[in-house]
């Protein structure tokens, strides 16, 4: 069914009762020229760009729960390609011009606000660093506005400007950032592959990978075994325990990163902020709460709940920049596992097994780049060659020592 | 979370730093495979979901190096050890 204004007041005239599930629910078959193990939103997006773009439709998404239940519902909805390296930042503008079309390409209303975000910064050498940033997002043509104190004061007046230890000295912005609909992602992907003949297939949990003569050949699952000439990984949080199934390991560890939401309140942040002396970024979801998160807690973990140190950090960190959030109540918390990859940026490639790719690593960025990651990883399976946008999330360039270390951290996960 | 310290006692989280997996070994420079082996040892961990052998460093305390054994599942500790005796 085309969602259309025709539709919507069809339906809403005749009692709402021929609304159809937007997408089927599918039992697996047998074999499939390509599975996709995890549904969430990187996931779906892959399945969909595999049927649109490269006409493969005889194709399957393994989801171990229901869509989106992973890390697609545990995230803050940000979208953004406010990078400084050319390798993230071609890949996160070219994942930004797709959620800019995303709307039309899906038919379906992923609610992308593109209420601009800003990143704030505290000291003369932070602007420089801002500003060397802001040059390269405008090189790549993802824009970027270096704004003084006086107009960021203009555009967020409740920040505390005159704090003693972290006063603001204007910010970073991207008016084109902003944010989703989380579940409105994975829910408009999966639609539009479904619509396209891909199987969604729920509560089907990965067991094993088939290996035969070094090349992946199928998959055993909880709903019985399912052939596949090609497969795809797209697990974060659990990519090292697949890739475990297939006999190798993966330059990762799994953390896990907190979020949070008050109580709802009227319209008072329009923008995404960001603090520059901490880690701490805010939004106001359409509901009203405040969204907000910092720091991951910094240990392995597969937990999905995190601990209380980290929860008081990112409330230190929001009072620092905004005091006014200081009487507000957290309605809610949760963790979602990232895949912390050992120079903070992400991984689409092929893996050391054939007919076997991965895409893994995206610490704790990954939203953003859902329609990116999607349509990048859908050209790497189909074509066996990367995408130009993502040709530098190679798994080798750790061995060769071109690793995309955004931070300057170093191999230590826990520090990006 | 809190941590079982041999020296301190059972101390909260705050006072430790955390390092990571601590079944890695060092490799030995002068093997054939040496590059191999410290591209390994630098950058892949098995990552395991289940018991896992990690270094803390109880920077607020006794500034000793421990060895725990936690449960990445459930966050649960099942032992805690200096690592003055070795890894």
């Amino acid at each position: 069914m085309h969602y259309s204004g025709w539709t919507l007041a069809w339906n809403a005239l005749s009692g709402h009762k021929n609304w159809r599930p937007a997408w089927r629910d599918a039992p697996p078959k047998a074999s499939y020229d390509v599975v996709i193990v995890g549904a969430g939103g990187h996931g779906l997006a892959t399945a969909h760009y595999l049927a649109k773009e490269h006409g493969l439709t005889n194709v399957a998404v393994l989801e171990k729960n229901w869509i989106g239940s992973g890390n697609a519902g545990r995230n803050t909805t940000i979208i953004r390609s406010n990078y400084l390296l050319p390798g993230n930042e071609r890949f996160y503008e070219w994942s930004m011009k797709l959620w800019e079309g995303l709307e039309r390409d899906l038919n379906y209303n992923t609610m992308v606000s593109q209420r601009g975000i800003i990143n704030i910064y505290h000291s003369d050498v932070q602007r420089d660093a801002f500003a060397r940033r802001g040059n390269s997002m405008r090189l790549h043509g993802a824009g970027g506005e270096l704004l003084d104190r006086e107009h960021v004061r203009a555009l967020l007046p409740y920040l505390d400007y005159d704090n003693a230890r972290f006063p603001i000295h204007g910010g970073l912005m991207q008016s084109r950032g902003g944010t989703a609909r989380h579940d409105a992602v994975v829910w408009g992907y999966a639609r539009a592959a479904s619509e396209r003949g891909v199987d969604i297939v729920q509560n089907c949990e990965v067991t094993g990978i088939t290996v035969e003569n070094g090349r992946a050949v199928g998959l055993e699952t909880t709903r019985g075994a399912i052939r596949a000439k090609k497969i795809g990984i797209v697990v974060a949080g659990n990519s090292s325990r697949l890739a475990a199934m297939a006999g190798f390991r993966l330059p990762i560890e799994s953390h896990v990163l907190q979020a949070f939401v008050s109580e709802g309140i009227k319209p008072l942040v329009d923008h995404v902020i960001t603090f520059g002396a901490g880690h701490f970024y805010i939004s106001q979801s359409d509901k009203g709460g405040l969204v907000f998160g910092g720091d991951i807690d910094g240990y392995n973990s597969y937990a999905q709940r995190g601990n209380l140190p980290t929860v008081e950090d990112v409330c230190e960190g929001g009072m620092a920049l905004m005091p006014l959030i200081g009487r507000l109540r957290v309605l809610r918390s949760w963790g979602g596992l990232v895949d912390m990859s050992m120079d903070g940026s992400p991984i689409i490639d092929h893996t050391p097994v054939g007919g076997l790719y991965l895409n893994a690593g995206w610490c704790y960025g990954g939203f953003k780049a859902t329609p990116g990651s999607g349509f990048c990883f859908a050209h790497l399976i189909a074509r066996d060659e990367p995408h130009p946008a993502a040709n530098e999330f190679r798994l080798d360039r750790y061995a060769k020592g071109d690793v995309l270390d955004e931070r300057g951290a170093g191999p230590q996960p826990n520090l990006h | 979370m809190r941590i079982a310290c041999p020296h301190c006692g059972l101390r909260d989280v705050r006072e430790f730093t955390y390092l990571g997996d601590a079944t890695l070994a060092r490799p030995d420079p002068q093997a054939p495979d040496a590059v191999d082996r410290f591209i390994s040892y630098v950058y892949t961990r098995d990552n395991p979901a289940g018991s896992h052998r990690e270094l803390w460093y109880h920077g607020a305390g006794c500034q000793a190096w421990l060895a725990v054994e936690r449960d990445t599942r459930t966050h649960a500790i099942a032992a805690v050890r200096s690592c003055k005796a070795g890894l």
